[in-house]
């Protein structure tokens, strides 16, 4: 070591003076500098990125915002009306308050059903079972299949007449089983039904929670006659929660953007008891070609999405543990 | 005999019966466990089940209550008549070159955005990874419409632009995600490589790349699946059938409904098989990833 390394040095150390020397202005040579240099690579490296970023991004998320204030369609062009689209949104368009009924509905059924799904089942496979592996790929598959295949597929299943589940419902003795996605009241039941067969990839990252936690807090918990419940309780709980956390965020931001099930199975009906703020947008930008009005709609989105965020992020302190925090 | 023996006795026979009621409630225990994992798999399951048993049914069969499970003949024309009425050759054939585009693209640009992140010094490198963060967690509908009315300018809609070049300008997942693995992989590496006189490009391509194959395989997987399920950017951007992806080339023979539903399910079994192959083949990576990204992230 000793032998190789000082030659290295010295070699640098001269370049270091050699370059001192040449740098007449300073400045000048900096970028000869290994330090300038790596900095320059550096952003020829990240240039795709900063491009990514600068334009589709946050200039995107700029001219959106300003479109928001503007009434901006095929006719008239881009005219600043100030607030007149966030006015005309919260209390003159009754399919606004319609839209984020439908979403707080979807979210707020689908997210907890789906959170307590996924752990169930991932208790249940982490136990010591007889072809784990395939079952786990079994409960995964259905998180693979695209959204479409997901929509056309339970469109069938849910088929009030020739679907399945009515068949299954009337076969155990119902006679006037719901009407699913043909019928107000029970559409958005079908929606969240539906959402709990693609409950796999959170499936998966409890199932990663729960390998990573500890066997001798079990042993300790045992030790002290906590029975399986109070284990679950205080041992399983607590080093889950991070990982009930992450996907609590991940899902609610999801869930508030959905739009393929309503777009191929309903249309956003009936009577729009399906209208989701995504697809309201859609029809909005897409169809209508109200470009400002839709912008005003995607930041009235974003604008919940990010209170929902925080809101749980704050609550977190309350209920995630983290190992290695200081106890308070 | 003595008390204290009878006691002894007793307590043995006690903890004998113990020991039973102990193992009963375990074999009890495991079996109810297995009833209820192979009842959730049941049920899993059953969706897919009626799909592809609809797809094979003969026309009258579709519709009979109670359903028909297996239908006295498997009707293959189902499969035949509606892929080449609609084409699903081109359907697939645009969705593979995409994939493979945005796969490659993403690949190219995200490594290195990320090795710039996980490795180089620079002014603003918190800022700038910020912004990385900071996408992840953006709803895209604030950045749609400009982006629409960009490409759209650019003479875009209807090409496959507004799909690859997004994501071969860098994804923040996936940048995210190279940058979480690279950070593990040992600097005194890079310091060796360097001493031997690497360059920044070298050590990128000699040591990090090659370090990172099951971190690559993860993103290969996770671009090709996304964009072989994504239905919301391919619908606002492609309207001719010729330039459609699978799965808005399903939606559009789905919506103009030929009064055949067999053929329409036998369309989706023919969308969803490919991933359940690539599932099935990359099923360690692939779960892997998930697991990287959800428990880092």
């Amino acid at each position: 070591m000793n032998r190789t390394v000082p030659g290295v040095v010295v070699e640098r150390e001269t370049g270091g003076a050699l370059g001192k020397a040449l740098a007449l202005p300073g400045q000048l040579f900096a970028w000869r500098k290994p330090r300038t240099r790596e900095a320059v690579f550096a952003f020829i490296c990240l240039s795709p990125w900063l491009t990514h970023f600068g334009i589709l991004i946050a200039g995107a998320m700029f001219y959106s915002l300003y479109l928001s204030f503007c009434k901006s369609d095929l006719l008239t062009g881009t005219k600043w009306v100030g607030l007149g689209n966030y006015k005309q949104l919260f209390f003159e368009d009754p399919l606004f308050p319609q839209a984020l009924k439908v979403t707080a509905i979807y979210s707020f059924g689908a997210v907890p059903l789906n959170t307590v799904l996924a752990m169930l089942i991932a208790l249940m496979l982490n136990q010591d079972i007889k072809l784990r592996g395939a079952w786990r790929t079994l409960y995964y598959m259905p998180s693979i299949v695209s959204g479409v295949a997901v929509a056309i597929i339970w469109a069938w299943m849910f088929n009030p007449v020739y679907g399945l589940i009515n068949a299954a419902l009337m076969g155990l003795g119902m006679h006037n089983p719901p009407r699913w996605i043909f019928s107000e009241e029970w559409a958005l039941p079908a929606f969240i039904i539906m959402s709990l067969w693609g409950t796999g990839s959170n499936m998966l990252l409890y199932l990663a929670g729960l390998q990573s936690i500890p066997t001798p807090l079990y042993d300790a918990a045992k030790v002290d006659g906590a029975n399986t419940l109070r284990r679950f309780w205080h041992v399983t709980l607590p080093m889950l929660s991070p990982t009930v956390f992450f996907n609590l965020i991940m899902n609610v931001i999801g869930s508030f953007q959905i739009f393929t099930q309503s777009y191929i199975m309903t249309q956003g009906g009936p009577n729009n008891a399906t209208l989701t703020m995504v697809l309201f947008l859609y029809r909005k930008a897409f169809q209508q070609f109200r470009h400002g009005y839709a912008s005003a709609i995607a930041w009235a989105l974003f604008g919940i999405i990010m209170g929902l965020t925080l809101l749980v992020l704050r609550s977190s302190a309350l209920w995630v543990y983290y190992e290695g925090e200081l106890a308070k | 005999m003595n008390v204290s023996s009878r006691i002894t006795m007793e307590s043995a026979r006690r903890a004998q019966i113990d020991r039973w009621i102990l193992l009963t409630g375990q074999i009890v225990g495991k079996t109810v466990l297995h009833l209820l994992v192979v009842a959730g798999a049941f049920f899993f399951m059953l969706p897919f089940a009626w799909m592809v048993s609809t797809s094979l049914k003969q026309g009258a069969y579709v519709f009979r209550m109670p359903p028909v499970w297996i239908p006295p003949r498997f009707i293959w024309s189902n499969y035949i008549i509606p892929w080449t009425m609609e084409n699903f050759s081109i359907f697939y054939r645009n969705t593979a070159i995409i994939c493979t585009c945005c796969v490659v693209g993403t690949m190219c640009s995200s490594t290195l955005v990320a090795y710039a992140f996980a490795r180089l010094r620079f002014p603003g490198r918190g800022i700038v990874f910020l912004t990385v963060l900071a996408s992840l967690m953006l709803p895209g509908q604030v950045t749609l419409i400009p982006t629409y009315v960009l490409f759209s300018r650019l003479h875009w809609v209807d090409t496959w632009f507004p799909l690859i070049v997004p994501t071969s300008l860098g994804s923040s997942f996936h940048i995210f995600l190279l940058r979480q693995y690279f950070m593990t992989i040992s600097r005194e590496l890079d310091d060796a490589a360097k001493i031997d006189g690497c360059s920044l490009l070298g050590i990128f391509f000699r040591i990090i790349l090659p370090l990172s194959r099951p971190v690559l395989g993860v993103v290969g997987i996770f671009e090709l699946m996304y964009w072989w399920n994504e239905f919301f950017t391919p619908l606002i951007y492609l309207n001719r059938p010729e330039r459609m992806t699978i799965s808005i080339g399903l939606r559009f023979f789905q919506d103009r409904d030929q009064g055949h539903l067999e053929w329409t399910m036998a369309m989706t079994v023919v969308s969803v098989i490919p991933m359940i192959i690539v599932f099935f083949v990359a099923q360690r990576r692939f779960i892997q990833g998930i697991v990287i990204s959800g428990i880092k992230g």
